[in-house]
């Protein structure tokens, strides 16, 4: 039985006006669910190709530094979280060694759940929040590039690159109808054991169905400016940016 | 204090209490996380046997997280009322089951006089079946413009999430959602943002439409509870105060919250005389503390127990365990989930609670929606408050599944459910029931879809 109401379907992708037989799914909208699910699956464990991400970084003129966490596998990175929050040796000494001159923003990109959600948005994303930075006049770090990593990880990067402020962008889990969600996370004070209630969020950068790169990377300017003159990120930071200042 | 027992003669050492609760827990990937599992499936059983010869009174004297550290051991020293304690206070906890299972009556009274260790505790050496069994027999009704909870009935939150929230897509799935019936518990939004204009303009959305249409039912923006405090400020039309809440002082804080801060936001959500009583809106899940690296070495489970404690401190109207939103590194698969929901539903019921359940997972967990049937059944069953509806079960803002408006009819259908009585009057009033607890041949000639007020402008 058809639900007459289907031209709602174009204010969102839900999924709406499906339909029924009985009180169950039809069987085509049955079987789309199970292919969608089984696409989605497969996104989960597609590993992140990080040197040709990290060539293109550098062809916007940035300097792009690739770090690692102690993971070894997909499947250990969805099992062991806290493996995910930190840098392994190599990459923890090759912080200290650098020499430790003081920057407003650490940048860090990681695939997160998603490395399809880096490779289709990770880019233009970064190149609109490196613009908003540089019309800002902030002293950005090298854009770090993690695979496998957790939010927190940007705690530990932003501590040893003596930042102000981490940012993370990092791939979100995928879900049945976008598998290249983005998200972005933003830390005041960055230092090992910043909890989650420290951290402003940024989600569903995806577009055209989700949020815009130049929306994400102004709503993350407004979030910086604001952490800068208050001193805190996190729950006490309100976000009260007027609508039309995201463009 | 020291819990230890041999077997064959193989001696079985636990250090203390909380470690005695997380090795007789049944297996889970938030406990092998932090170190807590039993090492062998021996070790479990054998633990469950220490256990159930543990005496309940033993949880009032040795308090898993030292009250001087933590506010939620200590809100719990104070809710516990001797006297109603007192039928079950001579009992173990292997005899507590026996005791629940025995009994046929309504076991509602027996919540203040219980601690979340103790059910925690028993939970973990009962079988589905007897969780399902027992917390069939606990009625916890609530009410905002609708009642929640009665006998044979089943409540749904709609949930019309949209990844940019536009008004216009969420009241698309509304009114989908509204056309198969759902939305009885509350119609809740995850805005994409917190943004303070954003989350103002969903409410204004939500209470247009309850108010426009009379739909016995309440609305609920899920921001954080600081963000709900300020839009009351504002003027805002807040019906249900949200808020993510855990077992710990510590995990609270890793959420930014507090009991003062609750306290504070119960009194302002009175203070605007919307509802009566049950104004809050809670959401649980196990491993929350674990996450937050804050369990104190307290099993996932008993943690999450220990946050219903929070959560009746403030009488709230819908209590939802999230259970398999929170990914296979703390419920690794279909098996873990279920087993998990069960449990929730059935400390919370115990404890007093209006549990509802999201039914879910997220796809890096080894599950599918067959799971989800499954715990659906069992859950209804067990006489779950309410469940979630979400348009073909696809959350496309949060990125995971739940269950879906069909889902819930089919439960209806399968078990003799029917929605709560003030709502299930409207949709029959509106022609999208048929007066029999079936949608009706006729519904798209509602005038819900042809005046519906969400949709006009944006």
């Amino acid at each position: 039985m058809n639900d007459p109401w289907n031209t709602l379907r174009q204010f969102t992708q839900a999924r709406i006006a499906q339909g029924r037989a009985g009180c169950s799914l039809p069987t085509s909208a049955l079987l789309d669910f199970q292919l969608a699910h089984a696409a989605t699956r497969d996104a989960v464990h597609q590993p992140w190709a990080i040197d040709r991400f990290a060539k293109a970084v550098e062809m916007l003129g940035l300097e792009a530094l690739i770090l690692a966490t102690p993971i070894t596998s997909r499947v250990q990175y969805l099992l062991r979280p806290d493996l995910g929050r930190c840098l392994d040796e190599a990459s923890r000494q090759r912080l200290k060694s650098r020499t430790a001159e003081a920057i407003d923003v650490a940048l860090i990109i990681s695939n997160g759940l998603s490395s399809t959600a880096v490779d289709s948005h990770g880019l233009a994303l970064l190149e609109a929040i490196v613009d908003t930075y540089q019309r800002s006049g902030l002293r950005l770090g090298p854009v770090c590039l993690a695979p496998d990593g957790r939010v927190a990880l940007s705690d530990e990067i932003g501590a040893l690159l003596n930042a102000r402020l981490a940012v993370i962008i990092v791939g979100e889990r995928p879900g049945l109808s976008a598998a290249d969600s983005l998200g972005i996370y933003l830390t005041y004070a960055p230092r090992i054991g910043n909890t989650d209630a420290e951290r402003n969020c940024i989600s569903n950068i995806r577009p055209p169905d989700g949020l815009p790169y130049q929306a994400a990377a102004a709503k993350l300017a407004y979030l910086i400016h604001e952490a800068l003159q208050r001193g805190f990120s996190g729950v006490r930071l309100k976000d009260d940016m007027p609508k039309q200042l995201l463009g | 204090m020291n819990y230890y027992t041999t077997l064959h003669g193989k001696h079985f050492n636990f250090r203390d209490l909380r470690t005695l609760m997380a090795r007789a827990s049944p297996q889970r990937a938030a406990d092998e996380l932090a170190g807590l599992a039993a090492g062998s499936e021996v070790e479990r059983a054998v633990a469950q046997r220490v256990l159930a010869e543990v005496p309940l009174k033993t949880f009032i004297e040795e308090p898993l997280i030292a009250p001087e550290h933590d506010e939620v051991s200590r809100l719990i020293l104070d809710q516990h009322d001797a006297a109603a304690f007192g039928p079950i206070a001579a009992l173990t906890v292997g005899e507590f089951r026996d005791w629940l299972l025995a009994d046929s009556s309504d076991l509602s009274a027996l919540a203040a006089g219980l601690t979340p260790e103790m059910v925690a505790a028993v939970s973990k050496i009962m079988r589905n079946q007897d969780l399902i069994a027992v917390a069939r027999r606990c009625r916890i009704v609530t009410r905002f413009r609708d009642t929640i909870g009665l006998p044979g009935r089943l409540s749904t939150r709609l949930q019309p999430n949209h990844p940019t929230d536009d008004p216009r897509g969420i009241a698309a799935s509304i009114l989908d959602g509204l056309l198969y019936g759902s939305g009885d518990a509350v119609i809740g939004i995850n805005p994409a943002t917190d943004n303070l204009d954003n989350v103002h303009t969903l409410l204004n959305l939500l209470d247009e439409i309850i108010t426009r249409h009379e739909i016995p039912t309440q609305s609920c923006v899920l921001s954080h509870i600081t963000t709900s405090m300020e839009l009351m400020r504002r003027g805002a039309p807040v019906d249900l105060v949200f808020q993510s809440i855990a077992g710990t002082e510590a995990a609270n804080r890793s959420f930014g919250i507090d009991l003062a801060v609750l306290r504070e936001a119960k009194a302002m959500a009175e203070s605007l005389g919307r509802g009566s009583h049950h104004l809050m809106y809670f959401e649980t899940g196990q491993g929350s503390a674990l996450s937050a690296n804050a369990h104190h070495g307290v099993d996932a489970q008993t943690c999450e127990a220990r946050a219903y404690a929070v959560a009746r401190e403030f009488s709230p109207l819908l209590v939802n365990t999230v259970v398999g939103f929170i990914g296979p590194e703390y419920l690794y698969d279909g098996k873990q989930i279920i087993r998990a929901g069960l449990e929730d539903h059935f400390c919370g019921k115990l404890l007093g609670l209006p549990m509802g359940c999201d039914i879910c997972y997220t796809n890096h967990a080894e599950a599918d929606q067959n799971d989800m049937d499954n715990l659906l059944t069992l859950l209804g069953v067990a006489g779950c408050s309410y469940i979630m509806g979400i348009p073909g079960a696809d959350d496309i803002m949060l990125a995971y599944q739940s269950t879906s408006f069909h889902d819930a009819l089919y439960l209806r259908q399968v078990l003799g459910l029917r929605p709560a009585p003030e709502f299930e009057a409207w949709l029959d009033r509106m022609g999208i029931f048929n007066g029999r607890n079936s949608l009706a041949d006729g519904r798209a000639a509602t005038p819900l879809l042809s005046h519906f007020s969400g949709l006009s402008g944006a």
